[in-house]
Formats: structure tokens, sequence, C-alpha cells
């Protein structure tokens, strides 16, 4: 599979990774969010800690690809295989750092839906929250993945599963949430941080090759741009070799 | 009491229509599935089940007419995504109408834990704000008597019954497990009993040998069934790794209720007992789930 090109998802990957600093604790998801910890470990955040809401912790990536947490490649190694309630009481006790999300709709604040969806008038229903709900509203900031198309960026959720900032800043405060919210919404078109004062999504950056028209055209409410918009940086070829490392087949970031 | 027993006489004899069934607590791993399989054909009716996630198990007994409301986190394919069944029934009531109480997977482990410690609720800091508390007959935002705080009360959740898939276990039920545990000894513990499958049925000296393994004590536990590959396609460490084409095969060949149907007659109905689901997947499949390379812990000493 090897190309020279550099995929939007490997961009991604990247970007998720520089969201983990040295010696944070992690609640880690799957997938991308998971070669993020992988890679921030190997590179820049090697005292980087990473919990698994299934009982896993462990400080190293796992010794094979998996495709659930629960996987034997997971378990093998670990620092602590424990319950679910004894990792998330981490979380709800204010040690963990950032989280890491992902959902089907992601709103101007930051709310998340894994609940229901629409296609064509039709109510869909969706898996549910799982542990993303618990995560959104317990981590000290979260990290939101999400492939970026008009469908998922309603300006509003239709459900609202795992909170962001609400209907804005202060809301979280309201409804008594003691901490937290999104600090990053990473897509597969750019990188947005949110607004101190309105709690609202900012555009940071673009990922190379991605134009702001582009950007607008797939997301449900005007888009507010950072006045130094950026490109977002591109792995490095350190990065680069990392993530083809962790993920030799391409199957998450090809 | 003999507690050892084939899995069709422990399903028959402690599941009954109409039960409140945790399984899968374990998440993605150690799920029941062989116990599961055993209740759809038995024919079991109305039941409700619990767990924060389940994989595909809950998908086959809700596609299979079994299941009438699920209370759980999540309900979905891990590796694909979508549990067709799951959808079908919330969606268009197929094969039966299906309620679902919707949770976190906090939510829903503090709800269990409520009951195993035999308290009404237990108060958290999660959910709150969100969709999911919204008219929700167990979670209820509270104030705090003692710091005047918003909380969420999480009402007590007490299954009538909890199946566990356990690497090994003794004749009285006492079980070593190990890997993530989700909120399997919550669910033990808070259940009126427990129905363990094993992948080995061990002498008393192995469980006693290791005492900090055994995480269900076998005095909750009515009955256990050994069954080599009960968990399959979920894995078992150190017994079986994940079967990860089993989870795409069932995603793909569901999408359509014949296509369940057709899956649920080959793989279940028309298969004599966990043994008959084995030998459709072949010894060949078997094999390659089996894990290549042994990595067991060091000994401890409990000596004095």
């Amino acid at each position: 599979m090897e190309t020279s090109a550099i995929t939007r998802r490997q961009v991604m990957v990247a970007a998720a990774a520089r969201e983990i600093r040295d010696g944070e604790v992690v609640f880690v998801g799957m997938r991308l969010p998971l070669l993020g910890f992988a890679l921030a470990r190997a590179l820049h955040a090697p005292r980087a800690v990473g919990l698994f809401e299934n009982g896993v912790i462990r400080s190293s990536p796992p010794a094979a690809p998996i495709i659930t947490m629960g996987d034997p490649p997971n378990i093998a190694g670990a620092l602590m295989c424990t319950t679910l309630v004894d990792v998330m009481s981490h979380l709800q006790r204010g040690r963990v750092d950032v989280g890491f999300l992902g959902g089907a709709e992601v709103d101007r604040f930051g709310n998340l839906n894994t609940t229901w969806a629409e296609d064509r008038g039709r109510r869909i229903r969706l898996p549910g929250s799982g542990g993303a709900a618990d995560i959104a509203a317990l981590a000290r900031r979260t990290v939101v993945l999400v492939h970026h198309e008009r469908r998922r960026f309603p300006e509003r959720v239709r459900y609202l599963t795992s909170p962001g900032f609400g209907t804005g800043r202060g809301w979280r405060e309201t409804v008594g949430l003691v901490r937290g919210g999104p600090g990053r919404v990473i897509t597969s078109l750019g990188v947005f941080g949110f607004d101190p004062e309105s709690g609202e999504m900012v555009l940071e950056s673009l990922h190379p090759g991605v134009t702001l028209e582009e950007l607008r055209a797939e997301t449900g409410w005007p888009v507010r741009v950072a006045p130094d918009l950026r490109e977002t940086p591109g792995p490095t070829r350190e990065e680069l070799d990392a993530i083809r490392r962790f993920d030799p087949d391409g199957l998450w970031t090809g | 009491m003999q507690k050892v027993m084939a899995l069709g006489e422990a399903v028959s004899r402690y599941v009954r229509d109409g039960m409140v069934i945790a399984m899968g607590t374990g998440l993605e791993s150690c799920i029941p599935f062989a116990a599961g399989h055993e209740i759809i054909r038995q024919g079991r009716r109305d039941l409700v089940l619990v767990g924060p996630i389940s994989d595909i198990l809950f998908d086959q007994l809700i596609g299979a007419g079994c299941v009438s409301k699920v209370i759980a986190a999540w309900v979905g394919n891990v590796g694909a995504g979508i549990a067709y069944n799951f959808r079908r029934a919330v969606e268009e009531g197929i094969p039966r109408p299906l309620a679902v109480e919707d949770h976190s997977n906090l939510t829903v482990a503090l709800a269990v834990s409520a009951a195993a410690m035999g308290v009404p609720y237990l108060p958290a800091r999660t959910a709150l704000g969100t969709d999911i508390v919204r008219d929700h007959q167990r979670l209820r935002e509270v104030t705090c008597p003692f710091t005047g705080e918003r909380l969420l009360a999480v009402g007590a959740l007490r299954p009538d019954i909890t199946i566990l898939h356990a690497q090994r276990c003794d004749r009285h039920g006492n079980a070593h497990l190990w890997g993530n545990l989700g909120i399997s000894l919550e669910a033990a513990r808070a259940a009126e009993t427990v129905l363990l499958t094993c992948e080995e049925l061990v002498d008393d000296a192995i469980i006693t040998s290791d005492p900090n393994r055994t995480l269900v004590p076998g005095f909750l536990v009515s009955a256990v069934a050994e069954e080599p590959f009960g968990s399959h396609p979920s894995p078992t460490q150190g017994y079986v790794n994940r079967d990860d084409r089993f989870y795409d095969e069932y995603h793909e060949e569901t999408r359509a209720r014949a296509g369940f149907l057709a899956w649920l007659d080959r793989m279940v109905l028309g298969t004599r007992g966990h043994a008959g689901y084995l030998s459709r997947l072949g010894e060949d499949r078997m094999e390659r789930l089996r894990p290549r390379t042994p990595q067991p812990a060091a000994p401890v000493n409990y000596g004095f």
C-alpha cells in the first residue's frame, strides 16, 4: 500500500497525537485516537498513560493491531486490568487530562450525538452513548475526531448524547458539570478550537489542500474563523514513520 | 446441591420468560454467546437485557424475538458499527417492538453497583445536561444533602440473573477471571443468581491457589457449565482470540431480515447446542483463534 501521498487521516492522527502532552492521563478511544496515543507515546509524550473504559490501563501501544479495546493484545502487557467503575472513577475524580471522542453529529458548541440520526426524514437509531457521555462530562478536556460532512455538522444536534458547551459558555456550570468541555475538534478538513467567551467552535487551521469554501459547504452553520487561520501542519517525517509503524497496512489511515 | 450441569439444563432451570438478564458485562470480551444462543434455542420471551454494551449478542437475541426491552449504553457491532436487528426492532417493531432504556456506560454500571451494594441509588456527576437523562425512569437530578451541588441519582437495577463467561471455575462456581472486567463483578453481586459458563472446570485447589483472582465467589452462583469457546466470537484472554471476520460477516448477512433468519437457522436454531455451533465453525477456524504465544503471569507466593 506504500504511497508517498499523505492521507487526511494521517493528518488527523498527527493532530490528535499533538493534543497529548507528556505525563498526561488519557482516556483513549479506538481507531484514530488509539493511533494518536501510540504516536504521542512514541514521540513527544513517553510518560502518557492510557485508560480504556472496559477496565484496561496501559502505557504502551497494544502488542498487535486491535479492533476493540477488549482484544487480547490490549490486555497482554497492560499495567492494570480492572473494572469499568474503577477507571471511570478516575475520570469522575478529575484525574483524566484528556479524553477522545467521535460522533455521528457534532454541533456549533461541540455537543455530540451518537443516539439518533435522520436520513430523508426517517429516524435512524444509532448504537448510543457507550462511555462517550461520561468522557464528555468528566474529562478535564476532550478532543473530538470526526469525518467532516454536512449531515454530521448541524447547527444543533438532534439528540444531545455527550455534552460539549451546550448552548454556550456557562451552560456546563448551570447543568451541574464540574469541569471540562471540548478543547479541539479535529475533522477530515480542519482543526477547530473553542472561543473562550461564547463556547463556539472556531476554525483554527485547514488541512493541506482544503479550501475555506469547501469546509463552509460541509458545515451546517456560518463557521467562525480565527484571525490567524493557518494550514494544519502535516505529519513530520518522524510522525509519518511512526504512523506507518503502528498502522502498517493502512487499515485506519490508508 | 450439584451446580455443574449441561448448559441446556442450566438455561432451562434458571432462565424464565420475562426475566431481567445481565449479559455481556465484560464489554467486548468474555461475552456469553453460547448461553445466549441456548436462550434463543429454548425460545425464551419478553426478556429485559442489561449490559453496558453487548457487541452482537443483544442484536441476536432481539432478532430472534426473545427481548422486550434493553437497558444499555450501546447496542451495536463494535467492529462494524450498526446492529441491524436492534435498528429494525426500534424503528419498525420487527420482529416485535423493543423498549430502550438509554444509559451511559457509567450510569448503567452505577445502577447495577447500587443493587450490588444493596442501596436504592448512587450519586454521580456524569451525563448531566444530556438528553439521556431527560424523562428517565432511573436517572434523576438531585441536590446533594451535604454540599448543595446538583448531582445525578442513579437508581438501582437488580437483574434476576447474571450470565458470565469465565476462564476457569471450580464445581462450586468460584471463578477465576482475568483481563478487563467491565461490570461483571458488580453484575454478579447485584443479581438474584448467577449462571456461569467457563473455558475450564478445575479442581478446587487451583482456585484456592490464587484467591486474589477469584472474582466471583461460588455462593452467588447457581449453575456452572463447561463450554470451551463459549464466548465465541468474542475473546477470552488466554483461551480464544477475537474472531474479527465473524463480526464482519454477521454485519453483511444480517442487513436484511431474511438474511438474519438464515444466519439464525444455520448457526443457532439448526445446531444442537454449543457443540453443534462449533462444528459449524470448523476445527480449522477454531485452531486459528487459539492463542499462539503463551504469556503466563509470574507466580505469586501466598506462603506463610
